[in-house]
């Protein structure tokens, strides 16, 4: 197994993750998006433990911090959602424009 | 001194010198039983309870009484043997460094634990076996009762400050189930949360102070601690008064002392018995124990903490004992006499008389369960709480009246009755090291504490009844364990009456630490201050008779004794749970968030416009300017072409969030490419 | 990539999957459909940290990512109440320039992987085990645990202040 299998499928899925953010405009969506792209970030840092022959677990480590952040933000994330959509009636991120000029 | 690198009975007769201890044999070594038992009950109540014929009871029952025999075997081993030390352990596992066992010590300080704990747990249980007769929830309620009792014992017994802090979370998590245990009214279950979290602000202190104490010494084991106490380690000397103050702020949260006094009164709403266990053998008494426990390090290297101790029990006893005198509901007279109390052992340690504040915890502990249980009585038989629905009782409940006028005169400190002792010694030992102040406190409180219990008694069992219905008396199985109770309150004091007699003294100077950390222990009676105690004892009972005898029917004459100024101020405890609610809970929940408010629409707002005015003035400067004076044509458009470029740009602020993401991901892209171009 | 090796064809497998899945997450018009396609994306990451030897991780994966936080998705789904089935309106109108930007940065995160590990292997080293994983959190790692920890306890409590309703009574 060569490092670099490991960053290019990284690399696809955070692409694929971006993709995703950019396009949806259900606020779910783009969540469920980005938890795309913080699972590549976990397999980089995987791959990368490995590679580096950590003795602590380094890279593991982070991913367990990772995968602990990633739950926070999913709680944060839907309670500010459905906040909104209580507000709005809809969780479309496109008609949240109020920062504009 | 010499240097104990290793523990056990060798090392502890070298550092002691002359007296030999016993490791207690199989006795001591099983002791774990006494705490396995009542959680093994608890789980067995949980699962098994709704089954058995009386509801999980007679587990319960059964699992304290094997407690109480066990403790009762301890203490006459330890007290007619040479004193039992010992220390057992089983490793779970490492963490790191630290390894982590379940340890259990069984020595005087403890063995008085088990046995007070024991004994008044059988007490209530027997007791709540008849008060919770068709109650609601009886299984669940005996799971929890076993568990509040098996979680102090694993507190008393814990040989490292992890599994002391474990027990007393677990004290606390139990304590919230009991107060709760009516949750179907809304304030219950709110007094329940109060004790928690109150407790729990107290508790990080506790917890602070045990991280900081493990991490110090290298280990949580507290024998290993008291070692380099004794070996006076600098390095734990320059953290002592830190951990010493972070420990007794946990202490000062489960013993209620000022300010997280304020839960207590409120636990009322638990079921009597749960109030009689929680104010006299668990949970009020672990922060005394907890101090007990560390008290050579308090001693040896924290003095200053001692002196906090000393000044928090000296307010404690007395703010709370005048409240005691306006309440009407008869829980909540009790209540702030615990406090009261309580007052008395925190401060009686803070002034360094260890055997008084502990002997002081195990006479209150009878004649506090007592007069619980007797309030409990009452209670059941007038289906009210409040004095002013009572009266008369002397004769319809001859033995609850017998037995509380027993209990209260034990409180009130009178002679041979076991608070007369224990009150004095610790009067005693506030002359001693001359803490004026304080012993005219004390001294006060006695009148106090005298005047409140008349009172209670004349509204409760003399004049006429003014409740409803026919009040009796209660059924057996409430009333014996009453009668005990009130055999070991009149009693209880003559173990340890200053020279005749010192078992109780020995007792709890039965530790791995040297006898000489541990205060000393007075020989003769203190005759002043045992004078004014008695006295004051007496003119506060005589004050009390004179007011409230014969018992008052209407509210005028219950509230003869009206001082103006001061009654409005005790009427509302203080206010310092409306200091509470208005300082803390309400500004955290309105307040702080409208303030957030505020400034994002008039300070943030105010900056942009501003920001917005002036570069808008600045904007009509330069054009009236370029105006007036004629200027070229070409800076003219220039302007112009600069205004015409803004108004479209600013349609690149979208507020669209995804565009902003585009832009950053675009932007990333184009930066590394140039940056790849530029080092190729 | 030496595909002699029996790895190797697991991990392409898994790696198809994956992106295959990704894809769906990415473009599916059924919300339904993208949470599982998630979970199933999730598993395909789970199967590659076991082929690491990040046995510890891969169940966290399993039970945390796939156990705790779908779910916590699907409720969301639930109670936003995005159209279940089928629906036009989850995508914007104009791709393109999500989806140039998007293979812009795979060109680019890929290119420069490739083009600096080259085909440099991943020594053989034996599984880490989970005991050494506690070792780790508790030993090296324990003040960004204990952070971690602090994390969560604010995410808590702000989820609740921010999804509770202020009742106006009280």
């Amino acid at each position: 197994m060569t490092i670099a299998q490991f960053l290019v499928l990284s690399a696809a899925l955070f692409s694929i993750g971006i993709y995703g953010v950019l396009v949806r405009r259900n606020a779910v969506l783009v969540l469920l998006s980005v938890e795309l792209m913080l699972a590549a970030v976990n397999i980089n840092f995987v791959a990368f433990g490995r590679y580096f022959a950590d003795a602590t677990a380094g890279g593991q480590m982070f991913a367990l911090f990772i995968i602990t952040v990633a739950a926070a933000e999913v709680g944060i994330g839907l309670a500010i959602v459905l906040l909104i959509f209580r507000n709005r009636a809809s969780a479309n991120i496109d008609e949240l424009d109020v920062l504009k000029w | 001194m010499v240097t104990a690198a290793l523990l056990g009975p060798a090392v502890l007769a070298a550092i002691d010198g002359a007296v030999e201890r016993s490791d207690g044999g199989v006795l001591a070594a099983g002791a774990w039983l006494i705490v396995l038992v009542p959680f093994v009950a608890a789980l067995a109540i949980t699962l098994f309870g709704k089954r058995l014929p009386r509801h999980g009871a007679e587990l319960a029952v059964a699992a304290v009484g094997f407690v109480a025999l066990y403790g009762t075997a301890l203490l006459l081993t330890t007290l007619f043997g040479d004193g039992i030390v010992h220390e057992g352990a089983v490793k779970i596992g490492e963490f790191g460094g630290f390894e982590i066992e379940w340890a259990w010590v069984v020595d005087g300080l403890s063995i008085m634990m088990f046995f007070v704990v024991g004994v008044v747990s059988t007490a209530c249980f027997v007791y709540a076996v008849g008060y919770l007769e068709g109650d609601v929830r009886p299984t669940a309620f005996f799971a929890s009762f076993t568990l509040f009792a098996g979680a102090m014992l694993m507190l008393v017994s814990a040989a490292n400050l992890i599994q002391l802090l474990i027990g007393w979370e677990l004290v606390g998590v139990s304590s919230y189930l009991l107060i709760g245990h009516y949750w179907e009214q809304k304030e219950n279950s709110s007094a329940g949360m109060k004790a928690f979290l109150v407790n729990k602000i107290a508790d990080i202190g506790l917890m602070i102070g045990i991280i900081i104490a493990g991490i110090t010494v290298g280990s949580f084991t507290i024998s290993k601690i008291m070692e380099k106490v004794v070996e006076s380690d600098a390095a734990l000397d320059d953290v002592a008064v830190i951990i010493a103050v972070l420990l007794f702020i946990g202490a000062m949260g489960k013993s209620a002392q000022f300010p997280f006094h304020v839960w207590l009164p409120d636990a009322m709403a638990g079921p009597t018995p749960v109030s009689a266990l929680m104010h006299a053998a668990t949970m009020v008494t672990a922060g005394v124990y907890l101090v007990a426990r560390m008290f050579p390090l308090f001693e040896e290297m924290a003095h200053e903490a001692l002196d906090v101790a000393l000044v928090i029990g000296a307010i404690t006893l007395v703010i709370a004992g005048l409240l005691a005198i306006v309440q009407d509901d008869i829980k909540r007279v009790l209540a702030y006499s615990t406090l009261s109390q309580l007052g008395y052992m925190v401060a009686a340690l803070g002034a360094g008389a260890y055997t008084a504040g502990l002997f002081h915890l195990f006479t209150h502990a009878f004649f506090k369960s007592l007069l619980f249980l007797g309030a409990g009585s009452v209670i059941h038989a007038v289906h009210s709480n409040n004095m002013s629905d009572m009266g008369g009782l002397r004769k319809d409940m001859p033995r609850t009246f017998w037995t509380f006028m027993i209990g209260s005169a034990a409180l009130a400190g009178l002679p041979i009755f076991s608070g007369f002792f224990s009150k004095d010694e610790i009067l005693a030992a506030f002359r001693e090291g001359d803490h004026t102040i304080v012993f005219l406190l004390g001294v006060a409180t006695a009148f106090i504490t005298a005047l409140y219990m008349t009172r209670a008694i004349s509204l409760t069992f003399f004049g006429r009844y003014k409740g409803d219905g026919h009040p009796h008396e209660s059924p057996s199985i409430m009333v014996y364990p009453m009668i005990g109770l009130a055999g070991a309150a009149a009693t209880a004091g003559f173990i340890n009456i200053p020279g005749l007699t010192d078992w109780f003294y020995k007792l709890v100077t039965t530790r791995l630490v040297p006898a000489e950390l541990l205060g000393e222990h007075a020989t003769s009676f203190d005759w002043t201050a045992l004078g004014l105690g008695v006295l004051a004892g007496v003119a506060g009972i005589a004050l009390g008779y004179r007011l409230y005898y014969p018992d008052a029917a209407t509210q005028q004459e219950r509230d003869r004794l009206y001082i103006p100024g001061l009654w409005p101020v005790l009427e509302n405890k203080y206010y310092i749970d409306d200091l509470y609610m208005n300082g803390i809970v309400n500004p955290i929940k309105g307040p702080v968030a409208r303030f957030i408010n505020w400034t994002n629409s008039y300070i943030i707002d105010f900056v942009v416009n501003v920001v917005g005015f002036a570069t808008r003035s600045l904007g009509w400067v330069v054009y009236s300017g370029i105006d007036q004076r004629g200027i070229d044509l070409a800076i003219n458009e220039a302007g112009a072409a600069t205004g015409f470029a803004g108004s479209k740009l600013r349609y690149i602020q979208t507020g669209k969030v995804q565009q902003y993401a585009a832009a950053l991901f675009g932007g990333a892209i184009v930066l590394v490419i140039g940056f790849w171009i530029s080092v190729t | 990539m030496d595909l002699s090796i029996a790895q190797n064809w697991f991990f392409i497998i898994i790696a198809l999957a994956m992106v295959m899945a990704s894809l769906i997450v990415v473009t599916t018009r059924n919300v339904m459909h993208a949470a599982l396609m998630l979970v199933g994306a999730l598993a395909g990451s789970a199967a590659l940290f076991v082929l690491l030897g990040a046995e510890f991780v891969a169940g966290v994966i399993v039970l945390v990512y796939i156990g705790a936080i779908i779910v916590l998705f699907l409720f969301g789904v639930m109670i936003t109440r995005v159209e279940i089935g089928r629906s036009q309106s989850l995508d914007h109108e104009r791709k393109w320039p999500a989806a140039v930007i998007a293979i812009g940065t795979f060109a680019v995160l890929a290119g420069s992987s490739v083009a600096f590990f080259g085909d440099e292997e991943i020594e053989g080293v034996a599984a880490v085990r989970t005991s050494d994983i506690g070792t780790a959190i508790f030993e090296r790692f324990v003040v960004p645990f204990e952070v971690v920890s602090f994390v969560l306890l604010a995410a808590l409590i702000g989820g609740i202040v921010l999804a509770r309703r202020d009742d106006p009574e009280s």
